[in-house]
């Protein structure tokens, strides 16, 4: 019986639905920032959240890793599963370690590189040393940073560029080993070129990460993600492949949106 | 009236109210300099006072005073940054932690007076400390909270948010967060603070009155039921009521009073400069 639970829990791991958002409703104090959301994230895809300004798609990622809970007067109705449990059953601790965050500007910490990057595996459980710098090895390594850094892990983070500060962030959050990662615009405040080079690690990261990339950008939405959501108002209007949404959308809003109408 | 005109009117008066805060300062430094330097020898700051304190140094009341002040900031540096560290970092916006608020402001308005009747109806006859060192201390580190927990709270405050978030986005429960990731960002302003508040409480008189000071001890104290004597209270007997002391003796005590205040001060900007240099964002 219980062999038998744990397979079907197994069979529908294969079918890949990673998060699955359920009548979520959020508010904050007496607004509601977000509207009887359904909506489920495949295991190893880039899901695209565009919309613009208070559609609540911040509301809707900071939920994911409930980062939401801090704010004063936030309330919520439904529920969000990972692997089909609660997250709300899950310790907070437990639960954004296992989905990291990434920020629009780039939060290092006014440390060194190697401190940033072990900033949050050093906490979680004794490692050697040793371990500790293969771990930042493989994490730069992974957000394409340890060419540009390694000769020089002890300097301050801060005196990073932007774009390498950023790059520094997905590597700190990689350290602590997630399963899902979520980008909250996180080239808002970056060139072309360090843009191009973070949508690089994140189509490598897609191979064993699930990502979830809210961004103004809705170009970017298009180079990177699998599926596109369309948040507007705190209300889902449209969720499906890229080239769909931004080929044949199926609602005029969607389409009034990404042909830069309004927004 | 042209604008330019106006302007220049303007800065006139707001460069005249700023000399007015620093006039009376220079003012005070210059006499205590004048009058008091020359009294300044080492026998003056290492002997006991003689002659019924007019003749001999002030020996004891300068170690009475840094008793006091270092045993206060043991009081009340822990007990204050942990209110702060409570008051921002987790304490909810609720009516309760409002009228803490409200309460510590208004702790830090009472006078020094009241501090001084408070410490010896609690310390020295409830809880029969005595007229001792550790009465005294308790006191001024009563009278400190306020200080230590508003610089506290500002400086865990001017830690950006974004810290915080990052470090719990990693997963790190919020003790860690807060030990990790705010307090070691919030110590250079935190330690200003305490050495500023210590600075003001080297110089009172009123808390020390009833609570700690000696007129007069021929010996230094051993422990902390001793009682002491100290500096802001000798200069005060000195000056008025013992006769025929010379001037230059009473400027001299002030004079080391207020140098020990100033090198307190100075001390607590060039640390905070430094560990600023380190802890940069």
């Amino acid at each position: 019986m219980v062999e038998n639970k744990g397979k079907s829990q197994k069979e529908k791991g294969k079918s890949q639905v990673k998060i699955e958002v359920k009548e979520l409703n959020i508010w904050f104090g007496k607004v509601l920032a977000l509207k009887s959301l359904n909506l489920e994230i495949q295991s190893n895809e880039i899901l695209g959240v565009i919309g613009p300004a208070s559609s609540g798609k911040t509301s809707f990622l900071r939920q994911l890793n409930r980062l939401n809970e801090l704010e004063a007067g936030f309330r919520m109705e439904g529920e969000v599963l990972l692997d089909e449990r609660d997250i709300c059953r899950i310790k907070p601790e437990h639960l954004r370690k296992n989905i990291g965050m990434i920020f629009a500007l780039p939060q290092v910490l006014p440390i060194s590189i190697y401190d940033n990057v072990v900033y949050g595996v050093r906490m979680h459980d004794g490692k050697s040393k040793s371990e500790l710098d293969a771990i930042v090895e493989d994490s730069l390594k992974a957000s394409f940073l340890w060419d540009e850094v390694k000769d020089r892990l002890k300097e301050f983070a801060t005196k990073l560029s932007g774009g390498q500060q950023q790059r520094l962030c997905i590597s700190r959050t990689l350290a602590v080993r997630p399963e899902v990662i979520l980008f909250d615009e996180p080239c808002s405040g970056l060139d072309p070129i360090s843009t191009a080079k973070v949508e690089e690690s994140m189509l490598r990261l897609k191979e064993q990460y699930t990502i979830v990339l809210v961004t103004n950008n809705t170009k970017q939405a298009a180079r990177v993600a699998d599926r596109t959501a369309f948040f507007l108002m705190g209300e889902l209007i449209e969720i499906d492949k890229t080239h769909k949404i931004f080929t044949a959308p199926q609602d005029k809003r969607t389409e009034d949106y990404i042909q830069g109408r309004f927004g | 009236m042209k604008t330019t005109t106006k302007q220049k009117i303007a800065f006139s008066i707001l460069f005249l109210c700023t000399i007015i805060v620093v006039l009376p300062v220079l003012f005070v430094l210059g006499v205590i300099i004048k009058n008091g330097a020359k009294g300044i020898s080492w026998q003056f700051l290492t002997t006991m006072p003689s002659d019924g304190m007019r003749q001999g140094g002030i020996y004891p009341a300068i170690v009475g005073t840094l008793y006091l002040v270092s045993l206060s900031i043991v009081f009340s540096l822990p007990v204050g940054v942990m209110a702060a560290i409570y008051l921002n970092e987790y304490a909810k916006d609720n009516l309760l932690t409002r009228l803490i608020r409200l309460a510590i402001v208004n702790l830090a308005g009472v006078s020094s007076v009241v501090y001084g009747l408070f410490g010896l109806a609690l310390f020295v006859t409830f809880m029969k400390f005595g007229v001792s060192i550790l009465s005294g201390a308790l006191t001024l580190a009563i009278m400190n909270l306020p200080v230590i927990i508003t610089a506290s709270r500002e400086a865990l405050a001017s830690v950006p948010y974004s810290f915080r978030e990052v470090s719990l986005s990693l997963g790190l429960s919020r003790w860690q967060t807060i030990r990790h990731s705010v307090l070691p960002f919030a110590i250079p302003g935190i330690l200003t603070g305490a050495i500023l508040s210590l600075a003001r409480a080297a110089g009172e008189t009123a808390p020390i009155l009833f609570t700690v000071a000696a007129f007069y001890l021929p010996n230094l104290p051993v422990s902390v039921f001793d009682q002491a004597m100290a500096l802001p209270y000798h200069l005060y007997i000195i000056s008025t009521q013992i006769p025929n002391i010379s001037i230059q003796t009473r400027y001299a005590t002030a004079f080391v009073l207020v140098g020990i205040v100033f090198t307190m001060n100075i001390i607590a900007v060039i640390l905070r400069s430094r560990l600023r240099k380190k802890k940069k964002w």
